[in-house]
């Protein structure tokens, strides 16, 4: 069965992206595909790889980039919601004369034709979020 | 067509528990994850009226119901625990996810 996740909070606030990478691991193990998470509001801040987390602790956009690595699972940020909190991919930092960009690997940036696209494709569309 | 209603929310903090009891139909099923966990404890109110809630089959994430210090026999009678393979499942079993957000 194919799955999409929509995630809509950001990591270490709350527990809605543990839950989605725990679900999306656990689907994964039982033979189903994730085909795409679309990262919304301030779920976007699960995308910036800038963050420095202690070594005791799980690094929670690492796991989606190792995710999208080993699994091919599509991340999605929505463009709108990430400019207007900073997360940029280098194309946009370009655009913007930011000089610099933030996406972790494995993420791209783009729209919300995307989590309507995954609504329609995947078998079942979860929502995580606060 | 059937659904599976997802809740993370505490009923001592949201309407999200009742909400759901309210309007998930006979045939589908709860599951209570995060927060919502503390909707399936016995000897409260929100327990009491999960209990009366008899049209759907609840569920509570087991991972997330000990990372808040309890265990099964803390839950009210019918609640069944699932692990993150029991969600998958779940989620499969049924036609809808309906996360109450």
């Amino acid at each position: 069965m194919k799955f999409a996740l929509l995630v809509n909070e950001g990591p270490y606030q709350h527990q809605a992206a543990d839950s989605a990478w725990h679900f999306a691991c656990a689907a994964l193990a039982r033979g189903h595909g994730i085909s795409r998470v679309f990262f919304y509001h301030d779920g976007v801040y699960n995308g910036t790889r800038l963050g420095v987390v202690p070594q005791d602790e799980r690094h929670i956009p690492e796991r989606w980039s190792a995710l999208a690595e080993e699994h091919g699972v599509d991340l999605v940020i929505c463009v709108a919601a990430a400019q207007r909190r900073g997360i940029l991919d280098a194309a946009e930092g370009r655009r913007h004369g930011k000089g610099t960009d933030n996406l972790a690997e494995g993420f791209r940036i783009g729209g919300l034709g995307q989590l309507i696209e995954s609504g329609i494709e995947a078998d079942r569309l979860l929502v995580f979020g606060d | 067509m059937t659904t599976l209603h997802l809740v993370n929310k505490s009923p001592f903090e949201k309407d999200a528990f009742d909400s759901c009891l309210r309007h998930a139909l006979p045939g589908s099923a709860v599951l209570l994850i995060e927060d919502g966990i503390y909707g399936a404890l016995r000897g409260t109110p929100p327990g009491d009226r999960l209990q009366q809630a008899t049209a759907q089959q609840c569920y509570v994430l087991e991972a997330d119901l000990q990372a808040r210090g309890f265990g099964s026999e803390a839950l009210v009678k019918d609640v069944q625990m699932v692990d993150y393979d029991g969600f998958v499942e779940l989620a499969v079993a049924h036609d809808l996810v309906q996360s109450w957000l």
